[in-house]
C-alpha cells in the first residue's frame, strides 16, 4: 500500500510516456558524444548525450529503441526514444544531486528481443571538486590535455617528456594521493620526474592542491577506488 | 447459552466489585498506555535511520571506528549566535565521517569536502529546511509560514552568495548568475541593496535614443522591437511582447522623438560610392584592428566567432545607416559618451574600407516585411506611452522621457520570499526556485499586463540566475557582520591630464584594468611604468605586435601620431610604478658571460622555462607564455628579478609558477633573460 502511495507521488517519466513502437533492431550501440562531461549536481549536463544504434554491418539502424538508464535521482528527457534518420538517439540528462561518478546505460534489443547495451560515464563535481577543476583549467590542463580549443592552445606538443591526461586511470590510480602532492607541490624533480612538470606549492595554497588531486580522482577512468577500506555487498 | 452469557456477566460483576482485582485490570491497561510513548519512540523514522546505519556499516571494514563515533539519539548541533538549532546529524548520521565519502546511500554519505566545519555552520544555513526538525516530512519539505523547503542540490551555490560577495572559484554558477544579473540590465529595472549597503550596478550599457533616426531606420527599429534575438542572438535587449501596433507606434514615437546629429550627416568626402580596388581590403583591416576582440559575427558554419563586449555585426548592414556608420567609426564618443569602443585613427580611406565592408554584412529578410504607414500624432503619442509603460528610458536615454525610479520590484531579499506570497502557475512545482526560474523563463505567463519582458537565455543561463536571486536572503542581513566577505570596492580610477583624454578616446580600460578600474581582456597596466623598458613602449603603442602567437585577441593598432605615443609613454613610464622596488636598481647590459651561462643552464634544465616560453624560435617550442626572444630588449632587470621570485605578486593571479627561487638563481636568470635582445639565433646554443 505504502510504496504503492509513494510510486503514485514520484514521477517517472518512463512509466508515463506513451510505449514507443520500434519499426527496427540493431545489433550494437555506440556512442556519438557527451560522456565525460563534468556538471554540478543536480544540473542539466551541457551537451546532450548521444548514441547511435548499428546493424551488424556497422550500418546505422533508424527507427530503433533505445532507453537509456542511471542512479537514482538522474533524469533523463526524455527516457526512451527511437533513432532518428541518421541512427541516432538523443537525451538530456540531469545528474543527480549527490557529487561523485554517474554511469548511464543506453539499452537496445536486437531483432530476437535479446538486450544489448553500453554504458558510459558522467561527473558531478561537488565543491572541492569543482575547484579542481577550476585549478587544472588555469594552470595544468594546457600541458597535460592534447586538445586545444579556440581560446586555449594545448602546449602538449612542444614537451619532450609527455604529462598524462588526468583522466587517465592507469596512471593516476597507481599515484598515491601523497605521491601525487609531492609532485605537485614540488615539482617533476621531486619524485625522479623531469623538471617540465613545474613546482605549484608556493602557487597553489594546500586546500587548492587537495582540490585538484580530488578533481583528478573524480574524472579518472577506470573509476578511482580509495584503498584501505572494505565494502560490503548490499 | 443462558448460562455461559451469566457466568461472563458475573465474572464481570466479581471483577468490578473486587477492589484487587480491578486494580489489576487499571493498571495493565495504564501499561499498555506507558509503553506507547517508547513504542512510538521505538518507531520513529530517525531511530529507523539509525538502527538501518548500523546494519548499513556493520560489514565495512571500518566498522569498528564507525561504531566507535555513532551516539544514537537526536544529535543536534547548537550555535546560539547564528540562530542553528540542527538536528539533521540524528538522521544523516554519516555525515561527518570521511570514509563515508563514496556513500550513495541517503541519509548515510558523508558530507563532501567544503572550506568550513560542519559544526560552525551547521547544515539549514546552506541547505534550507527546518533545522530543528525531527521528521523528513517537517525538516525537508515543510512550506508553513515562517518555514522553508530543503534547497534542490542545483541551487546549492546560492549559500555560499550569503556572505561571499566576491567570485569563488568553487561556484561558476552563482558567479555567471551575478554577470547575468548586471550584465543584461536586470538591475537597472530591479534594486539590489548587499548586506554592505552597497547596490548592484548594470555592466551593460544600451545606447541613448537621442538621435536614433540618424542610425538607423523606422523598419530596423520595429521587427527589432518585435524580436532582438532574430536580429542577433546574443543581444541584452529583451523581448517585450509587443503587438504588431504597438511595435509601429514605439518605432514611430522613437524616430519623431530623435533630433538630427550635425556630425552624424557629414559622411567621409570620398563616400563609399566607389567600390574599393581590392575586395578583400575592407576585411583585411577589419582583421588587423583585430575588432573580433569585441565584436561577434557569424561563420559560415553559422557560430558566432568573437568578443561580446560590442554588438554583434553579423548583420550590421541591415541596421546603421551608412553615413552614421563612417561618423561613428571616427569617433564613436561623439555619438555615444559612454561606449567602451575606442577612437581608432583610421585614415578617410581605411574608413571607408571598413563601411564598405560591414555594409555588406546584410540580412535583408530582417526587415523584408516590414511595411510600416505614415504615423499619425495619435500614434506618436501611444508610441511615447508605451515607452513610459514599458520602462525603456530604465536603460535608454530618451529624450523628454525620464528614467522610472524602481520600476520593477526590490529584489535585495527575494531569497527569503515566502511561498504564501507567490502566485504559483497551474502545475508549477510549488517552490521559490521554480517561481524565480520561471519568472525569469516565461514572465508574462504570470499574467498579461505584467511588464517584465521576455530574455533569450539558455535553461543553465535561467538556472544561474535564479541561484544568483536565491542568494538573497534575509540571512544574508542578519549573519554576523564579520561573516561578510564583500567585493572589492569598485574604483572609479581614471588617469589624469593629456595622457587621460588619450586613454580616454582610446578607451584604454575597456580592456586593460589601471588602479583596480577597467577590464579583464588585457594586462592590468597599474605596474607597466615598473615593467617596461621606455624605448620598447613607445614603439608598442605606434605598432604593437603580438607577445603571444596563441592569442586570438590581441592589441589592436590605433595609428596614433608620435607625439600622442610620446604623451602616453611618459605618462605610463612616470605613473604607473609598483611601489615594491625601484625600478632602475639593475641594470639593463653588462652581466657577466659566466653569469648569463648560469642563467642560462638553470633556464633549460633546473627550471625547464623552455616548457612553455620561446627564448630561441629555432629550438625551443613552449607556447602558454610570452616569447622572450627580446625580453632582454622590452623588460626591466628588476621587474624579470621580482617577477622571478614571486609572479604572483607583481601579476595577481598570473599562471607562472613561483619556483620558489633563491636570489642567486633569480639573479642569474635576470642576467640571461637580460641578454636576449631580439635578433637571430642569440637564445640557447644548439
Ligand atoms: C609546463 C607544462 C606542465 C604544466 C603547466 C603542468 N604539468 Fe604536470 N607534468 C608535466 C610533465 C611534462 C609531466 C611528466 C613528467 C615526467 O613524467 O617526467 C607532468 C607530470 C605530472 C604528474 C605525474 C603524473 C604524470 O602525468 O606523469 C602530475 C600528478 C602532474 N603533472 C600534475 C600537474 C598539476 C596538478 C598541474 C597544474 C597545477 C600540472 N601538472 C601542470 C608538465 C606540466
Amino acid at each position: 500500500m505504502l510504496a504503492l502511495a509513494l510510486c503514485a507521488g514520484c514521477k517517472h517519466p518512463t512509466s508515463s510516456a506513451p510505449a514507443l513502437k520500434p519499426t527496427a533492431s540493431g545489433t550494437a550501440i555506440v556512442l556519438v558524444g557527451g560522456d565525460k562531461q563534468l556538471g554540478s549536481p543536480g544540473s542539466r549536463l551541457s551537451q546532450p548525450l548521444q548514441f547511435q544504434v548499428n546493424d551488424n554491418l556497422g550500418n546505422a539502424v533508424t527507427g530503433a529503441e533505445v532507453e537509456i538508464t542511471g542512479p537514482k535521482g538522474v533524469i533523463f528527457d526524455p527516457a526512451q526514444v527511437l533513432t532518428d534518420e541518421n541512427g541516432q538517439a538523443t537525451f538530456k540528462v540531469r545528474l543527480g544531486g549527490i557529487s561523485g561518478r554517474y554511469e548511464l546505460t543506453a539499452s537496445s534489443r536486437d531483432a530476437h528481443g535479446k538486450p544489448f547495451s553500453l554504458t558510459v560515464a558522467e561527473f558531478a563535481a561537488g565543491y572541492q571538486e569543482q575547484v579542481g577543476y577550476e585549478v587544472n583549467e588555469k594552470y595544468c590542463s594546457r600541458c597535460h590535455d592534447q586538445d586545444s580549443t579556440v581560446t586555449q592552445v594545448s602546449n602538449y606538443d612542444n614537451l619532450a617528456v609527455k604529462p598524462h591526461s588526468f583522466s587517465n586511470g592507469d596512471v593516476y590510480n597507481k599515484i598515491t594521493a601523497s605521491d601525487l602532492a609531492t609532485i605537485i607541490t614540488h615539482g617533476g624533480p621531486a619524485i625522479n620526474r623531469s623538471a617540465l612538470m613545474p613546482p605549484y606549492g608556493w602557487t597553489l595554497n594546500k586546500a587548492e592542491t587537495q582540490a585538484v588531486i580530488a578533481y583528478i580522482r573524480l574524472v579518472s577512468d577506470p573509476p578511482y577506488v580509495a584503498p584501505g577500506v572494505v565494502y560490503a555487498k548490499h | 447459552m443462558q448460562t455461559k452469557k451469566t457466568g461472563f456477566l458475573s465474572s464481570l460483576k466479581a471483577i468490578v466489585c473486587d477492589p484487587f482485582t480491578m486494580f489489576g485490570v487499571v493498571s495493565a491497561i495504564l501499561l499498555l498506555l506507558l509503553t506507547v510513548a517508547p513504542a512510538k519512540d521505538y518507531l520513529s523514522e530517525w531511530r529507523g535511520y539509525q538502527r538501518q546505519y548500523l546494519t548499513f556499516i556493520q560489514n565495512r571494514g571500518d566498522a569498528v571506528t564507525l561504531r566507535r563515533h555513532f551516539q544514537g539519539g537526536i544529535n543536534q548541533i547548537w550555535i546560539p549566535q547564528l540562530d542553528v538549532v540542527d538536528r539533521c546529524q540524528t538522521c544523516h548520521v554519516g555525515v561527518g565521517e570521511a570514509s563515508l565519502a563514496d556513500v550513495k546511500q541517503q541519509p548515510f554519505r558523508a558530507h563532501p569536502p567544503i572550506p568550513h566545519k560542519l559544526t560552525e555552520f551547521g547544515c539549514v544555513i546552506c541547505h534550507r529546511g527546518q533545522g530543528a526538525a525531527t521528521t523528513v516530512n517537517q525538516a525537508h519539505h515543510s512550506d508553513m509560514t515562517g518555514e522553508e523547503p530543503i534547497l534542490p542540490a542545483r541551487y546549492i551555490e546560492s549559500s555560499c552568495g550569503q556572505c561571499h560577495h566576491e567570485p569563488l572559484e568553487g561556484t561558476p554558477k552563482l558567479n555567471q548568475g551575478r554577470t547575468l544579473l548586471s550584465r543584461y540590465g536586470c538591475v537597472n529595472c530591479h534594486t539590489i541593496t548587499l548586506p554592505d549597503g552597497s547596490t548592484m550596478q548594470a555592466t551593460d550599457f544600451p545606447p541613448p535614443l537621442t538621435h536614433i533616426a540618424d542610425k538607423t531606420t523606422r523598419e530596423w527599429i520595429y521587427a527589432w522591437l518585435k524580436d532582438p534575438a532574430a536580429y542577433s542572438s546574443t543581444a541584452t535587449m529583451p523581448n517585450f511582447m509587443l503587438s504588431d501596433s504597438d511595435a509601429s507606434d514605439i518605432s514611430a514615437f522613437l524616430m519623431a522623438d530623435s533630433t538630427p546629429d550635425p556630425a552624424d550627416r557629414i559622411s567621409s568626402p570620398a563616400a563609399s560610392k566607389t567600390p574599393p580596388a581590392d575586395p578583400t581590403a575592407g576585411a583585411s583591416l577589419y582583421g588587423e584592428s583585430f575588432c573580433a576582440s569585441c565584436h561577434a559575427t557569424q561563420n559560415e558554419a553559422g557560430n558566432l566567432v568573437g568578443g561580446t563586449l560590442g554588438p554583434e555585426l553579423t548583420n550590421v548592414g541591415t541596421k546603421v545607416k551608412p553615413a552614421w556608420l563612417l561618423a561613428w567609426m571616427r569617433d564613436p564618443k561623439h555619438y555615444d559618451p559612454a561606449t567602451r569602443m575606442p577612437q581608432y585613427r583610421w585614415t578617410d580611406a581605411q574608413l571607408n574600407l571598413l563601411a564598405a565592408f560591414l555594409e555588406n554584412k546584410t540580412d535583408p529578410d530582417f526587415v523584408a516585411n516590414v511595411h510600416l504607414q505614415p504615423a499619425t500624432k495619435q500614434q506618436i503619442a501611444h508610441g511615447k506611452e508605451l515607452v513610459m509603460e514599458n520602462g525603456c528610458a530604465s536603460c535608454h536615454e530618451i529624450p523628454g522621457v525620464p528614467k522610472p525610479e524602481n520600476f520593477g520590484p526590490n529584489l535585495s531579499r527575494v531569497g527569503s520570499k515566502p511561498l504564501v506570497q507567490l502566485i504559483f502557475l497551474p502545475g508549477m512545482e510549488h517552490s521559490l526556485p521554480a517561481y524565480l526560474s520561471g519568472k525569469i523563463r516565461q514572465p508574462r505567463a504570470f499574467g498579461a499586463s505584467l511588464r517584465m519582458p521576455k530574455f533569450n537565455l539558455s535553461s543553465a543561463q535561467v538556472e544561474a540566475a535564479t541561484t544568483a536571486l536565491l542568494s538573497l536572503t534575509d540571512r544574508s542581513f542578519s549573519l554576523p557582520a564579520n561573516l561578510q566577505v564583500p567585493s572589492t570596492p569598485q574604483s572609479h580610477y581614471e588617469p589624469a591630464g593629456q595622457a587621460g583624454q588619450l586613454m580616454s578616446s582610446l578607451n584604454c580600460l575597456s580592456c586593460h584594468s589601471i588602479n583596480g578600474h577597467g577590464g579583464t581582456m588585457a594586462p592590468d597596466l597599474s605596474w607597466e611604468g615598473s615593467s617596461v623598458q621606455r624605448t620598447w613602449l613607445e614603439s608598442f603603442l605606434k605598432n604593437p605586435n603580438t607577445l603571444r602567437p596563441t592569442l586570438i585577441r590581441r592589441m589592436p593598432k590605433f595609428n596614433l601620431t608620435d607625439a600622442e605615443s610620446t604623451v602616453l609613454t611618459d605618462y605610463i613610464m612616470t605613473a604607473y610604478q609598483t611601489p615594491s622596488f625601484v625600478r632602475d636598481e639593475m641594470p639593463l647590459t653588462g652581466y657577466s658571460p659566466a653569469l648569463i651561462e648560469k642563467g642560462r643552464e638553470l633556464f633549460y634544465s633546473r627550471y625547464a622555462c623552455q616548457s612553455c616560453h620561446m627564448v630561441n624560435p629555432n629550438v625551443d617550442k613552449g607556447y602558454i607564455g610570452p616569447t622572450l626572444t627580446d625580453v632582454g630588449a622590452r623588460l626591466n632587470a628588476a621587474w624579470i628579478f621580482h617577477y622571478l621570485k614571486d609572479p604572483q605578486a607583481l601579476r595577481p593571479g598570473t599562471i607562472e609558477p613561483n619556483q620558489h627561487l633563491s636570489d642567486d638563481d633569480a639573479n642569474a636568470l635576470t642576467a640571461f633573460l637580460m641578454a636576449q635582445k631580439g635578433g637571430a639565433g642569440q637564445g640557447a646554443k644548439q
